[in-house]
């Protein structure tokens, strides 16, 4: 069990972490979603003892990092940057660990086994590709067998396999009891293997839902119509009590409705359709609706917000439809 | 939801202490290439320079009346510790460089442990390769260099003991502005400074009013002590540090260095 209170870190005047307070509990996947920059490497480092908050607290089982005896057997991480020496064969930059923490040194043989690094365990890791330096990564954070597990964009760099190969880990440890608390900046990849959902923009917290409830309240599914006769379609839509909603390219959208329904509304009023179909939003958009006012690096550079940039402090995600999971500051 | 049960490691814990932290660093450093290469170079320099100054002396036929054979082991000494400066700086600032040192303090977050064990590790590793190799160039001088006083007891402890911790102190000093300045090339540069330019400074002071600062940087250059802890008395005039003295001072900078990097280690954000 993590405990964060309060948490901020600030960076001279950019406040990168601001007052977050949540809790990752053992047993499921947490998962840490926010847009670059949003502070989620930040406060892993500060959860680690690596970086000093400004103000607040990390506890971990009730205490500080600094006064856990061998912090490798309660908590592993494994962190956004490579954290090894590319000097040292990879059996030597774990046993080193080891070693300061009192593990076995037959525990290196096994969690390089784990990762499938037997083959190159004693080549220098300065050769790794990025996904065998993710896997020795991950051997380090599993030396311990620890019962905390934090994992920095784990799937960064890793081939359609390897992010399988994560995914399937994340939830053998996760149903052993341990706690996994994992970053991303990707919803779709969250949306397979947490349980928990912590979302963060500007290093505010947005939303702390669990996944089933953050995927029933966002995956708003609606039908999308298209006729040439457009007049007549939108008369007969309001006629039986339904709110279409304009959308680009002349379509339509209406919630609540099934494409059968619709259907046969448009046969009754004679009506030609060229487009009727299903469509559901994805977690992504709902993702990208929830930060919006709170990403920080935009893709064609006009408008990167201040410190104090706008929409941060506003309740967020406003938008109608989610507006029950999310949580005000 | 069901409240799962928690997990506990099957290693057991136990209270960490400074035994694992220097098994650790001892590790590190015995697996690292630069290891090798800096303190191989070394024993070359002390070994090579040693020879062939004793070489040169004993064919010259000069006399070197009351001065023992010893204190020409100073020249090799002097550029293997540009070697024990490398090796100092790059114990420390290069876990910065590669982004180890994170997964150091995060295995063992007591940043006095951390110090303690690389300070002991690599102090102890310094100081016996180079007493070893300071006997064995004193042993191959003194051999060589007839005309030459025979060393006393005191001098064989100052040419081998002495010069062992002295270098080893040295490298210390550059480990601590290793940690401080985390950057390898610029500490590196900071300590050859460090070593050479009092003497280079001292050379253009000419003005009669900077004579006191030139005599006084002439004395306690780090290779002037270096000289006067070979010959037991002050390398230039007779103000300067003698006998152990440079082995005490060098030890009061050491320390106060190191004390600065744990208090930087222990408040900066890694
Ligand atoms: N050492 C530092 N000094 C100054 N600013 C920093 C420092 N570290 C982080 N920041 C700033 O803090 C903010 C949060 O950064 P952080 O790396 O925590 O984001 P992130 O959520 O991990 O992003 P990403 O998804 O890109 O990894 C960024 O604006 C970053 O520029
Ligand atoms: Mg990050």
């Amino acid at each position: 069990m993590i405990e964060l209170e309060g948490l901020t870190k600030r960076f001279g005047t950019k406040t990168a972490v601001d007052h977050l307070s949540f809790q990752v509990r053992p047993g499921v996947v947490t998962g840490f979603l926010g847009p670059n920059g949003a502070g989620k490497s930040t406060t892993m480092r500060m959860m680690l003892d690596l970086d000093n908050p400004t103000s607040g607290t990390v506890r971990i089982d009730g205490k500080h990092y600094r006064e856990l005896q061998e912090p490798l057997k309660y908590i592993g991480a494994l962190l956004d940057a490579k954290a090894m020496h590319g000097g040292r064969s990879a059996y030597n930059n774990l046993l080193c660990l080891a070693q300061s923490n009192r593990i076995p040194a037959s525990r290196v043989g096994e969690v390089l086994d784990l990762v499938g690094l037997t083959a190159v365990a004693r080549k220098k890791s300065k050769g790794f590709s990025l996904g065998m330096g993710q896997r020795l990564g991950i051997a380090s954070a599993l030396l311990g067998d620890p019962e905390i597990l934090m994992f920095d964009e784990p799937v960064n760099g890793l081939d359609p396999e390897g992010i399988h190969w994560i995914r399937n880990l994340m939830k053998a440890l996760a149903a052993e009891g341990r706690t996994i608390f994992v970053s991303s900046h990707l919803m779709s990849e969250m949306a397979l293997t947490a349980d928990h959902l912590i979302v963060i923009g500007q290093g505010k917290l947005l939303a702390d839902t669990s996944m089933a409830d953050f995927i029933q309240q966002n995956s708003r599914s609606y039908v999308r119509l298209r006729s040439p006769q457009r007049e007549q379609l939108l008369d007969a839509l309001h006629a039986n009590g339904f709110t279409p909603v304009e959308a680009g390219g002349g379509t339509l959208e209406v919630d609540g409705a099934t494409t059968e329904k619709l259907g046969e509304l448009a046969a009754e009023n004679g009506l030609v359709l060229h487009e009727l179909s299903a469509q559901r939003a994805s977690l992504e958009e709902a993702f990208m609706q929830m930060t919006a006012g709170a990403v920080e690096y935009h893709a064609h550079g006009t408008n990167v917000h201040g410190a104090d940039g706008q929409g941060v402090t506003a309740p967020p995600a406003a938008g109608p439809r989610w507006g029950d999971t999310t949580k005000g500051a | 939801m069901t409240t799962p049960h928690s997990y506990v490691s099957p290693i057991p814990v136990r209270k960490a202490h400074l035994g694992d932290a220097l098994a650790s660093e001892w590790t590190k450093i015995r697996s690292l290439r630069s290891t090798m290469w800096t303190l191989g170079v070394m024993v070359l320099l002390m070994l090579g320079v040693g020879l062939a100054v004793a070489a040169i002396v004993s064919s010259s036929n000069a006399p070197t009346e009351n001065e023992s054979a010893l204190g020409l082991g100073f020249f090799g000494v002097l550029l293997g510790s540009i070697c024990v400066i490398t090796l100092g700086v790059l114990t420390i600032a290069s876990e910065y460089g590669t982004g180890m040192i994170r997964t150091t303090l995060t295995a063992c977050p007591s940043r006095a442990r951390v110090l303690t064990a690389k300070a002991i590790v690599f102090f102890l590793l310094v100081f016996t390769i180079t007493t070893v190799t300071a006997t064995l160039v004193g042993l191959a001088q003194v051999a060589m260099v007839d005309n030459a006083a025979e060393p006393t007891s005191g001098q064989w402890l100052r040419a081998t003991v002495g010069v062992g911790l002295f270098m080893a102190e040295l490298g210390l000093l550059a480990l601590a502005v290793g940690a401080v300045v985390r950057h390898s090339a610029g500490a590196i540069t900071i300590m050859i400074g460090v070593l050479l330019l009092p003497l280079v400074a001292a050379m253009f002071m000419f003005s009669e009013s900077l004579a006191k600062v030139q005599e006084w940087l002439l004395d306690y250059a780090i290779p002037s002590q270096l000289i006067a802890l070979y010959a037991g008395r002050s390398a230039m005039g007779q103000s300067g540090p003698s006998g152990w003295d440079p082995v005490w001072i060098l030890l009061v900078i050491t320390a106060a260095a190191g004390a600065g990097a744990y208090a930087l280690l222990n408040s900066r954000d890694v």
